[in-house]
């Protein structure tokens, strides 16, 4: 499930392009719930204009300390700036929208 | 996975030292080994050095690699927060026996969605074990990250969740916490980690800081349970030790010269007991340090370390001053045999002495520590606390085996031996100085007021400070106890004189008996010869009158016969009898 959706295809729209990165630490429930979530919230607000990208730490743990994090799920928007943090598994979509700044 | 020794429900746990000064001793072996100890205090107690000096001791000298995660600090600011002792963290992170990690929320405020875990954390602290291979752990200060998360239950239970893990992973870990009103620490961690708790402390008392640890809590183990006084320098922690618990340290037999051969002999012919505590105390100028400095430059002529603590004078002086009586300590000094330490005690408080002191002397392992004077610590401090600290430092001295000397100087009119009550049993030689004041003038007098283990002399010894150090002089009583000075040159001379007179007296009296005899015999020389004299005349004459009478009887015979009186036979009788009569 998780390879498909790694590679989203990519739209060709002029406006800026949401990078958004959540990191897990392996297959869990948490985790599928968590992207679940973003992909439905993505969906619909921001159809083709997004990209998600899943990144398991425990296949690869190093990126825990350059990205700084610390709770899992967390979901990152890294662009576009400025650099927005969510925690937790997004089941809250209100929270999800106010954090991106997209409510 | 750790296991558990057989049958060490009745030993101890085992421990990971952590070559911090003291503190192995007081905890018995270190810290518990592969489980969690709380470190809490308040602001700039020292948690993180604590902290720190475990982890790079363990890594330098047990070879224990340890993983730093500070919640706080960055990697750079730890790195030259420590340099200042030493550490040189760059270096041991190249060679991975460090790990050093900043773990922390980047944004402010962190949006929280739905139900999350701190895995992340768990995660990092994971791959920073494994890829060197820890066995220490430290996490500085995990409660930020109450601040900091957003939802404190969770929190609560992840901490659980992480001690427990770091439990089964065999780390031996040290968590700091902020200390809290009322409470061990702020977040109440000491719920989670209660296998060893240990607190710092930091107050200033009197214009001194002090600080000060103690361990709470220590499960499984024997502990020392008093608060215990520690420094941070340039060479990390050190924590005073437990002196010795019972009084059961090792009593030498070795004898050590005082540096006076006059004062050897009055300590039975030898000198003080290798790792006994001398005092010297006396008024002011009556000789103290001088005394110190003869025994200290004997010591370093026998090649044996000196470590002199000085509070009064600075080396310089105090060496300029025993130059002046023939004592030269600079070669020593030169040599590294003596080491000069001058400060005044009322710069640092008491325990900072103590532990900068027992840290010298673990540095320079000396036979000999001299304390000069020690009453400069009773200055504005309570008698208790100051025999407390000599106490401790006596014990420690009477452990190493390093002969403690100590002056005290005393005021004027204070009745010496009493005044010392507070140290007095500390004590094993005391000596006193004593000005002798006799005729207008002032002499410097010395007795053994007291020397455990031996016979010593109960006699006051005058002693001078010549130029080739000290003179100890002879012994002069007069009727009216001991001469010193003046008093003692004059009654020389006297007796000097008055012997002199006796000698000239019996030899006179000799000579006259001599003479006396002589005309004896004389005389009686002349009486023999008087008597010779006599005894020849008196023989004369008793032979002329034997031979009269010899004549007379011969004649009455010839008559007779010739007159034909009596008849021959007759004669022949009267002739018998006479020659019986002559032979007669």
């Amino acid at each position: 499930m998780k390879a498909a959706q790694r590679n989203e295809r990519r739209t060709k729209s002029k406006s800026e392009q949401w990078d958004l990165r959540l990191y897990i630490a392996g297959e869990s429930p948490k985790a599928g719930v968590a992207f679940s979530n973003l992909k439905l919230i993505c969906e619909e607000r921001l159809k083709g204009k997004y990209h998600i990208r899943v990144i398991d730490l425990v296949k690869h743990p190093h990126v825990a300390r350059e990205e700084q994090i610390l709770a899992i799920p967390t979901l990152v928007r890294k662009i576009p700036l400025p650099v927005r943090n969510i925690i937790g598994d997004l089941s809250n979509t209100e929270g999800v929208l106010v954090g991106l700044g997209l409510a | 996975m750790k296991k558990r020794e057989p049958g060490s429900h009745r030993h101890s746990l085992p421990k990971s030292p952590t070559s911090i000064q003291g503190l192995d001793e007081i905890t018995g072996g270190g810290l518990p080994k592969g489980r969690p100890t709380l470190v809490c205090g308040g602001a700039g107690c020292g948690k993180t050095l604590f902290a720190m000096e475990f982890l790079v001791r363990g890594a330098t000298q047990y070879n224990d690699p340890g993983v730093f995660i500070s919640f706080e600090e960055t990697e750079e600011e730890l790195t030259s927060n420590v340099a200042s002792l030493g550490f040189d963290l760059r270096d041991l992170v190249r060679r991975k026996k460090i790990w050093l990690e900043h773990i922390h929320l980047e944004q402010s405020e962190i949006a929280q969605s739905g139900e999350y875990d701190l895995e992340g954390l768990f995660i990092r602290i994971h791959l920073a074990i494994e890829t060197i291979g820890a066995k220490r752990v430290v996490l500085d200060t995990i409660e930020s990250l109450f601040s900091e998360l957003p939802n404190p239950v969770i929190l609560r239970a992840e901490l659980r969740r992480l001690f427990q893990w770091l439990k089964r992973k065999g780390v031996t870990t040290i968590i700091t916490a902020e200390r809290g009103d009322g409470t061990l620490t702020r977040q109440g961690l000491e719920e989670y980690v209660s296998d060893c708790v240990i607190l710092l402390d930091h107050r200033v008392t009197d214009q001194s800081s002090i600080r000060r640890l103690r361990i709470v809590k220590y499960r499984g183990s024997t502990h020392g349970t008093n608060e215990y006084p520690f420094l941070i320098d340039e060479d990390g922690f050190s924590v005073l030790p437990v002196t010795s618990l019972g009084l059961n340290y090792f009593s030498s037999l070795e004898r050590v010269s005082t540096g006076i051969p006059r004062l050897d002999t009055m300590l039975s012919g030898k000198g003080y007991y290798r790792a006994s505590t001398v005092l010297v105390s006396g008024t002011a100028g009556t000789g103290k340090t001088s005394i110190a400095s003869q025994f200290v430059e004997s010591a370093c002529k026998r090649g044996e370390r000196v470590l002199y603590f000085t509070f009064e004078e600075s080396p310089t002086q105090l060496m300029r001053n025993m130059r002046s009586i023939g004592i030269n300590l600079e070669p020593w000094v030169n040599k590294g045999l003596l080491q000069f330490h001058a400060t005044r005690p009322t710069l640092y408080g008491l325990e900072s002495h103590l532990t900068t002191s027992i840290k010298l002397i673990n540095k320079f392992e000396p036979h000999i520590v001299v304390l000069d004077p020690i009453n400069a610590f009773v200055m504005g401090e309570n008698q208790t606390e100051v025999k407390t600290m000599l106490l401790r430092l006596v014990d420690f001295l009477k452990m190493k085996r390093a002969t403690a000397f100590f002056t005290n100087l005393t005021s004027d009119g204070d009745d010496i031996e009493n005044t010392d009550v507070y140290i007095s049993s500390l004590i094993d030689t005391w000596l006193l100085l004593r000005d002798i004041e006799v005729g207008g003038e002032r002499n410097r007098g010395l007795y053994v007021l007291k020397s455990r283990g031996m016979a010593h002399s109960n006699q006051i010894r005058e002693f001078k400070l010549t130029n080739h150090g000290i003179e100890l002089l002879d012994v002069y009583v007069g009727s009216d106890g001991v001469l010193t000075g003046s008093a003692r040159l004059s009654q020389e001379t006297k007796d000097a004189a008055e012997q002199l007179l006796r000698q000239q007296e019996i030899g006179r009296k000799q000579f006259g008996l001599e003479r006396k005899r002589e005309a004896m015999e004389a005389q009686v020389m002349v009486l023999r010869s008087e008597f010779e004299a006599e005894e020849s005349e008196a023989l004369k004459v008793i032979g002329i009158e034997k031979a009269r009478n010899e004549r007379f009887s011969q004649d009455k015979v010839k008559m007779a016969q010739s007159r034909k009186g009596d008849d021959h036979i007759k004669a022949t009788a009267i002739r018998k009898s006479r020659t019986t009569n002559k032979r007669s």
